[in-house]
């Protein structure tokens, strides 16, 4: 801090000699001389070449500082986008049509982001809850919700996805999200769950 | 040690008297109509039972007996119980045997069978004598004398209905049966154990995990269900009286046994192999067969009782349907085509009937069928959802779960639909009812 403060002060100190320098020099410029003219350049120009360094180092020395900054702020974002994506994996479900286990579209869709998240993180290794909704029966249920974890699993599988890294478990219909009885309530049950072993 | 000899005793010595042998078999089984037994049901006058002393407390004992007696039989749906306060006898003193019994007293107000009773409970030990009559022949057609240990009312009631019940209709009844289900009263779905008729309920498995789908081995000594106990839905198969059994855990899912009647193996659906199907296992847990092959889920077996049939759930038409499959030729036909929703089959122990649950318009309903695909009759409408039908082991009744008040509870109905009524009262919710067989202790 203080090293700063010092060079800071020198810095001052020199443009202010050389400010100084130079408007003597002008007075000399009008009244002739133009050696001392070229002098006088040849001193400024040394001194710039002197300050240069100083200006260089401390131009550098804050730039670095910026860099560090900008390089924190960057990573901080990174980490902020890597929790992002972590949370959208974990807390995105793949919804399904009543006694269906048939990936729409758009879950596909969200299933391609879901395995390009698990080829960044090679290490993690995911459970597939399959759940259903409160109507049919428990028993069947068990079974469609297997059957959706199993067709997820499919997926991500055919993207590349080790299956060694992918275990299904069904809930059926024993672990509903939403408690009402109502088709909005229904449609948000009838999922498969991401969760990170 | 005199407990265990009364017990021996009422096992043992249960005296027929008046008449012996077969002779007293008026029966004849021409009482109850088999081929819809519910349509007019018999009226019956139980008196309340004679007792010697007229003590207070040997009066209360008589008067909640026959209130038993009375409700035991009752429970059974053939029965109309008569009130009886239109008694002409007065029912505390009415004569108990043929000689004494004014039989006119009983047909004029509509009885047809009277049943008396004398009960003597001292300290030391209960007897009951019962008898049940024919009013309009005049005639005794059982009695019965029984010896136990005091407060064993309840066996000897139930012994007794039990005779009744094979005069009548020439099977054993219901009465020596129980039933497993699935409550939450501790917070977690686990298999509870209760008699026929909901009384004395017990918890039987503590897992603290979801607990499901209780399926009675045929002698009624070996249970096997579905438990998360271990975090996956796995197969466990437990003997009840020496507490001893196995596991079944498969990857994926190890779910709905079912046994086979009279032999130590079940069917049960597992998922290892990518895809919903059914295998046969020992009861020993051991994988022996794979008994269907289409994609898409195959679950749900059940038995027919001669063990040549089962049917099952299959998806492979789209949606979820019963078939049946011959074991023996490995035919399939499709059994239900009417709704696109029909789970949950329960093959009677008749053989000629399936019950099974259907879904239309989110509604879920009771649905019974012959095994010819003919007689589709259902027998739960407009109550809420009526789901996981299952055979009394006469199949004169079935238990379902029904949210008609609310959360599931186990209702009992008889097997045309008739009679719809709570079958016990427990905190929590109730589901996944299974009728054992008779189980003879």
């Amino acid at each position: 801090m203080q090293k700063r403060f010092l060079i800071k002060l020198t810095f001052c100190f020199l443009v202010s000699v050389m400010l100084f320098t130079t408007a003597c020099t002008t007075k000399k410029v009008v009244s002739t001389a133009p050696e001392t003219d070229q002098a006088a350049e040849d001193a400024s120009a040394q001194q710039i070449e002197e300050t240069a360094g100083d200006i260089g180092e401390s131009t550098i020395s804050e730039s670095d500082a910026a860099a560090i900054a900008a390089e924190a702020l960057a990573a901080e974002e990174r980490a902020a986008q890597e929790n992002a994506a972590r949370e959208l994996f974990v807390n995105e479900d793949i919804y399904f049509e009543f006694d269906s286990s048939v990936l729409s579209l758009s879950s596909q869709d969200i299933l391609k982001i879901k395995g390009a998240w698990m080829m960044e993180y090679p290490g993690v290794s995911v459970i597939l809850e399959g759940h259903c909704d409160e109507r049919g029966t428990s028993e069947y249920n068990i079974a469609l919700g297997d059957r959706r974890a199993e067709s997820v699993k499919k997926f991500m599988v055919d993207l590349g996805i080790a299956q060694e890294l992918l275990t299904t478990i069904s809930y059926g219909e024993e672990r509903p999200l939403f408690l009402e009885h109502n088709d909005g309530a229904w449609a948000k049950n009838r999922r498969v769950h991401f969760v990170l072993e | 040690m005199l407990k265990i000899l009364f017990v021996r005793v009422l096992y043992c010595v249960a005296v027929i008297f008046f008449f012996a042998g077969p002779h007293i078999a008026v029966a004849g089984y021409d009482y109850i109509d088999i081929t819809n037994p519910f349509l007019r049901k018999i009226p019956v006058a139980v008196s309340y039972f004679k007792i010697f002393s007229g003590t207070f407390l040997e009066r209360k004992i008589a008067q909640e007996t026959s209130a038993l007696f009375s409700s035991t039989l009752e429970f059974t749906g053939y029965f109309k119980m008569l009130d009886r306060a239109a008694f002409l006898e007065d029912p505390h003193n009415a004569a108990v045997t043929a000689s004494n019994i004014k039989f006119h007293n009983w047909t004029s107000i509509g009885a047809e069978l009277l049943i008396t009773g004398v009960i003597l409970e001292n300290d030391k030990q209960l007897e009951m004598e019962l008898r049940l009559y024919d009013t309009f022949k005049c005639k005794l057609i059982v009695g019965k004398k029984y010896k136990s240990r005091p407060g064993d009312q309840r066996r000897i009631v139930r012994r007794f209905c039990s005779e009744i019940i094979k005069r009548l209709t020439g099977n054993s009844g219901i009465f020596d049966s129980r039933i497993a289900f699935v409550s939450t009263g501790s917070g977690y779905k686990e298999i509870y154990i209760c008699d026929f008729d909901g009384y004395n309920p017990k918890r039987f498995t503590f897992n603290n995990s979801i607990t499901l789908s209780p399926a009675w081995s045929s002698d009624g000594r070996c249970l096997a269900f579905t438990s998360y106990l271990r975090g996956h839905p796995d197969l466990y198969i437990k003997n009840l009286t020496q507490k001893s059994g196995t596991v079944v855990a498969k990857k994926g899912i190890n779910i709905t046994p079912a046994w086979v009647p009279n032999r130590f193996e079940l069917a049960a659906t597992f998922s290892f192999s990518g895809d919903q199907e059914i295998y046969m296992l020992t009861g020993k847990g051991k994988i022996t067969k794979r008994l269907t092959t289409s994609k898409g889920i195959d679950s749900s077996p059940s038995w027919s009782p001669d063990g040549k049939k089962m049917a099952f759930v299959s998806k492979r038409h789209g949606t979820p349907q019963i078939y049946i499959k011959d074991i023996g030729s490995g035919h399939i036909n499709r059994l239900t085509y009417q709704g696109r929703y029909n789970t949950e089959p329960a093959w009677s122990p008749k053989g000629d009937k399936i019950v099974y649950s259907g879904m239309n318009k989110n509604e879920i309903n009771v649905f019974v069928i012959g095994v010819d695909g003919k007689q589709l009759m259902q027998l739960t409408e407009s109550s809420g959802d009526n789901e996981s039908p299952s055979w009394s082991p006469d199949g004169s009744l079935i238990l379902f779960t029904s949210t008609r008040k609310g959360p599931a509870r186990i209702y009992v109905m008889t097997a045309y639909g008739t009679d719809q009524r709570r079958l016990l009262s427990m905190p929590g919710v109730q589901t996944d009812p299974a009728w054992s067989a008779n189980i003879y202790r």
